[in-house]
């Protein structure tokens, strides 16, 4: 085999690999029960699966023009993922879309209660 | 006036950043390149203007390799690990909302934990909470009450490794005496470290200043 053939079979299964993953986040999407646990699947095997399917798109293509791209494209999707995630997040958590009978604890419930107690209630006649 | 050099020279990292992304996305260096790079970086500091970050005073390329290192192994793992979650058939995954309390009390750490934290599948930061330091996270795939300290101890371990990269001095210190409680070792322990937290005297919580680090 010479070496464009090893590349090519390096591509094809980085290829294959991004592929999978991603597959697999549609099919967490559709299982798992709650908003919260879609947001797993719809973000995060997107950055491996993403990172898998550049790797094979660099392997391929092999010169400083289209890496330097595919390392921004990687990067910005790294930066803007999570805070769109924890955005919606946070929204669903506050609006409630989440089934707390699949919890298995949740340490925020009593400070999210808390302020909003204190928000509820007038500053005057707060406890304490 | 040494205030408005000072921000001047805390946004030249940015400025010298946004030529380099202008450079890349032209995939040409060239004096053309170059000069309209400069100008539109400035203009667009000028025109969107955030305030700038403070940057560590410190950095460990070491640390920093090893960070990294950990993080894409993390991230290939756990993403495989999610993806076989989604597509197991014999039950739904059960998860928690974990309270995790970090000990630095700076913006870039408290950032950068909860974007690797983030980035790693199967935990999602639900709420930040920036004057205590608290990130809440939302796990999944936590079948036991042991799963659930894995997931604390493991963003713990995230932020010390950031911290050990880039962390500033204070940050180090506050890892450090958050790791001696529990009675480990600290992370840094140099001559330097020790030069500035002699002259740097511990401070409580309340006295940091709202925007965060170490008031100087």
């Amino acid at each position: 085999m010479t070496v464009d053939e090893w590349f090519e079979l390096a591509a094809s299964v980085c290829l294959l690999i991004g592929a999978l993953l991603s597959l697999a986040a549609g099919v967490g999407l559709l299982r798992f029960p709650d908003a919260l646990s879609r947001m797993h699947a719809a973000t995060k095997p997107q950055i491996a699966g993403l990172a898998f399917i550049l790797l094979a798109v660099g392997l391929d293509q092999r010169n400083w023009a289209t890496v330097s791209t595919l390392f921004l494209v990687m990067l910005f999707q790294m930066l803007t993922a999570p805070v769109a995630a924890h955005m919606i997040g946070r929204a669903v958590y506050r609006t409630r879309h989440l089934r707390r009978e699949l919890l298995l604890t949740d340490e925020l419930a009593d400070v999210v209660d808390r302020a909003s107690h204190d928000l509820a209630t007038d500053p005057a006649n707060r406890p304490e | 006036m040494s205030g408005v050099r000072g921000s001047i020279w805390r946004q030249v990292p940015l400025l010298i950043w946004l030529v380099v992304l202008w450079l890349f996305l032209w995939d040409q260096v060239s004096v053309l390149s170059i000069v309209t790079g400069l100008v539109l970086a400035l203009l667009i500091t000028r025109v969107f203007y955030l305030p700038p970050v403070e940057l560590p005073d410190r950095i460990h390329p070491l640390g920093l390799v090893v960070f990294i290192g950990h993080f894409v192994f993390d991230l290939v793992r756990a993403s495989f690990q999610v993806a076989w979650l989604a597509v197991d058939p014999r039950r739904v995954p059960t998860s928690s909302i974990v309270a995790v309390q970090l000990s630095t009390k700076s913006d870039l750490s408290l950032t950068l934990t909860a974007l690797a934290v983030s980035l790693v599948p199967g935990s999602l930061i639900v709420e930040a909470d920036r004057q205590d330091d608290i990130l809440y996270l939302h796990v999944l795939g936590t079948e036991t009450a042991d799963d659930v300290e894995k997931a604390r101890a493991n963003v713990i371990a995230v932020e010390e490794r950031i911290v050990r990269a880039i962390g500033s001095r204070d940050d180090v210190r506050r890892v450090n005496m958050s790791r001696a409680e529990r009675s480990l070792g600290p992370i840094v322990s140099g001559r330097r470290q020790r030069a500035w937290e002699e002259r740097h005297p511990v401070i409580p919580v309340e006295q940091y200043p709202s925007e965060g680090g170490y008031p100087e």
